[in-house]
């Protein structure tokens, strides 16, 4: 078995810390009689304030890894670790304190919940957690304004554009201050110029520390991370170094 | 601006809710209507059985009442003139008095039908009712002025009258009544008392409660002497000629427990006597009993009528919530995602529920007292809106989105969020 640890960081100050895991992974579908094999022994480590990119054709397994990296799906064997959890032994209410402590979310088509507005968004992840803190609207105002969305706190997602949106998104997915930021083509719908400022935002964010996971299919993108891991079939093809 | 999570949930749930404001609107119509009609009818209901039993209670709840009945008459005759002799005798009188167990008063009434004259105001085909010292005792009625008839004014065939308190104010407006002579027939009488109305009794036609405005009372053996005992009808050409003894008698029992047994005694008693079937038996505790009986089968009537449009409002509240929760299936995924377990999916949609149907249950509450009250102003009912109806109702709805939420609720919570997040 080959672990992949490439181990470039920036911070290189502050030991590595492995803060997931695949281990072996494989996730099969069953339709009908036939067996699909989106994921076929993947094993990767990713480490703190390390920067990734993922890429591969579509069918490649891109999906099927984000989901288990985002513990919402769970391998079929092998195992994903995630701060230590093995997510194949937490069951439903578990995976979902997982997720809300340790990943935040960001989506190609922004997912705000359009009947919230931009602070309603933003501070949707505390709603699940077990203790409230008092300072959670003051958080969620300091991110707003740290992706430069401050005048907008009550307006609805309708009324941003898409750029901004994206924005709403980070900050929701840093309102936990989770370790990993997973984000799936984040900037798929996002002209150039709004590419180039989201990206801005991940460098800052691994800059801080935090493990980005950068799902994408356009090379320009992808080439922005430390590290750009490549799958085809279900199985990782190469692990290359990026620019990042 | 964000309380306490509860708080929370609900203005989010409204908020979610106002997303389709129409559609919202129209669904809470279900329980709307629903909640309101069951406040209305239980107010209309539990009015008109407070004004039966209270005009049964009128007439006194340990009373039995005898009243004499014209039987049936002869379709086959052609005569003008017809004399007819029935009823209830002195001698039924005497036997009610002294064969009858723990009877503790009996009051015989008389009417006398005639004309009625003060000064140049006329009542014409007044009903003077003649009777006892007894009377006020045994119907508890209370005087405004004066006294009521005694034993002597009886004896002494004195001509003395009671009247009623708008018999009174018709003929001596403004003046004092005691002492005045008002002109029965040919006959003149002193009043010597006013006599307060029954508690008042409410426009609906009263089935048993004679609803007599004009009451006038003299003593029953000086109606005698000077009426007889022989009341003449002129109608249609008709010449109409009645003997009745008694038209009424009063008898009070001691113990509510034995109304019903001295009922049936006397029942058995005047059935032998009366093989015309020219009376008939009252007994107001029986008549209580059957209201109360009426007015349980009136609530069963109306209970199944309710829960059946409460059943169609609540199906309908589910339906759109299983519509709603198919439309924000996405939503639902990216919640999943963020970190919300199951059971917050089930709770935002059981609040969103809740609130649609306690949103229903409130301006069904407002509707549900409107109605009553309107009912009372413009249709002259008497309606009485209880307590514990708004409460129940609020209840009811509370339920009703609970019961029909939990199923899209459940729904909600168990889609997968992989499937859910990549909904379109």
């Amino acid at each position: 078995m080959i672990f992949f640890n490439l181990g470039i960081t920036q911070n290189k100050n502050k030991p590595l810390v492995v803060v997931a895991e695949l281990d072996d992974v494989a996730r099969i579908y069953k339709m009908g009689d036939t067996e699909v094999r989106a994921l076929d022994g993947v094993s990767v480590k990713f480490s703190s304030s390390e920067y990734w990119s993922i890429m591969g054709a579509s069918g490649s397994g891109k999906s099927t890894l984000l989901n288990i990296l985002g513990c919402i799906d769970t391998p079929t064997s092998g195992a994903y670790r995630v701060e230590g959890k093995d997510t194949k032994s937490l069951d439903d209410d578990s995976l979902s304190d997982l997720r809300g402590s340790s990943i935040g979310f960001i989506f190609q088509s922004f997912n705000l919940i359009p009947q919230l507005n931009v602070l309603e968004n933003i501070m949707v992840p505390t709603f699940y957690r077990d203790h409230e803190s008092e300072s959670s609207i003051l958080r969620a105002k300091e991110l707003a304004q740290r992706v430069g969305l401050e005048d907008r706190l009550l307006h609805r997602p309708t009324e941003l554009s898409g750029g901004q949106q994206q924005r709403v998104a980070i900050a929701r997915a840093l309102m936990n201050d989770p370790q990993i930021i997973l984000a799936d083509e984040a900037t798929g719908n996002l002209d150039s110029q709004t590419t180039e400022e989201i990206l801005e935002l991940f460098s800052e964010l691994h800059a801080e520390g935090k493990t980005i996971l950068l799902v994408t299919h356009e090379l320009n993108v992808g080439k922005r991370a430390q590290n750009i891991l490549t799958l085809r079939d279900g199985k990782i093809e190469s692990i290359a170094e990026g620019n990042g | 601006m964000l309380s306490s999570p509860f708080s929370r949930s609900v203005r989010l749930g409204i908020k979610s809710l106002f997303l389709h404001k129409l559609r919202s609107l129209l669904t809470t119509f279900g329980v709307l209507f629903g909640v309101s009609s069951v406040i209305a009818m239980l107010a209309i209901g539990e009015g008109a059985s407070e004004e039966a039993q209270e005009q049964i209670r009128q007439l006194g709840s340990q009373n039995i009442i005898l009243r004499s009945l014209k039987p049936e008459a002869d379709p086959t005759s052609t005569q003008t003139t017809s004399a007819s002799s029935y009823g209830l005798t002195w001698h039924d009188f005497e036997r009610v008095a002294e064969t009858l167990p723990g009877v503790e008063g009996v009051v015989p009434i008389r009417n006398f039908v005639q004309q009625v004259r003060f000064e140049d105001k006329v009542l014409s085909n007044a009903t003077t009712m003649g009777t006892t010292a007894e009377y006020q005792n045994v119907t508890g009625r209370i005087l405004h002025r004066g006294r009521f008839i005694g034993p002597i004014d009886d004896i002494k065939r004195n001509n003395v009258c009671v009247v009623g308190y708008e018999v009174a104010r018709y003929f001596f407006p403004g003046r004092d009544p005691l002492g005045q002579t008002i002109k029965i027939g040919p006959e003149y009488f002193e009043v010597i008392g006013v006599i307060l109305p029954r508690v008042p009794i409410g426009a609906s036609a009263a089935p048993i409660a004679a609803s007599v405005t004009v009451e006038l009372f003299i003593p029953i053996q000086t109606g005698i002497s000077w009426f007889g005992s022989m009341n003449v009808n002129l109608n249609n050409g008709n010449r109409n000629i009645e003997m009745v003894d008694i038209h009424e008698v009063i008898a009070s029992v001691k113990n509510a427990e034995t109304v019903a047994s001295v009922a049936a005694a006397s029942r058995t008693m005047l059935a032998r006597e009366h093989p015309r079937n020219d009376y008939e038996v009252i007994v107001p505790l029986e008549l209580l009993a059957r209201a109360e009986e009426t007015k349980r089968i009136f609530n069963i009537v109306l209970g199944c009528i309710a829960s059946i449009s409460l059943l169609v409002g609540g199906i309908g509240i589910m339906n759109v919530m299983l519509a709603t929760v198919n439309e924000r299936t996405r939503e639902i995924g990216i919640r999943r995602a963020l970190g919300a377990k199951r059971h917050h999916i089930m709770m935002q949609f059981l609040v969103e529920t809740v609130v649609l149907s306690v949103g229903g249950g409130i301006l069904g509450i407002g509707l549900g007292i409107l109605v009553p009250y309107l009912v009372e102003h413009y249709a002259d009912m008497r309606t009485i809106v209880t307590l514990q109806a708004p409460f129940l109702a609020f209840g009811i709805s509370v339920t009703i989105g609970l019961v029909f939420g939990l199923y899209p609720a459940w729904q909600a919570a168990h889609l997968d969020p992989v499937d859910a997040l990549r909904h379109e």
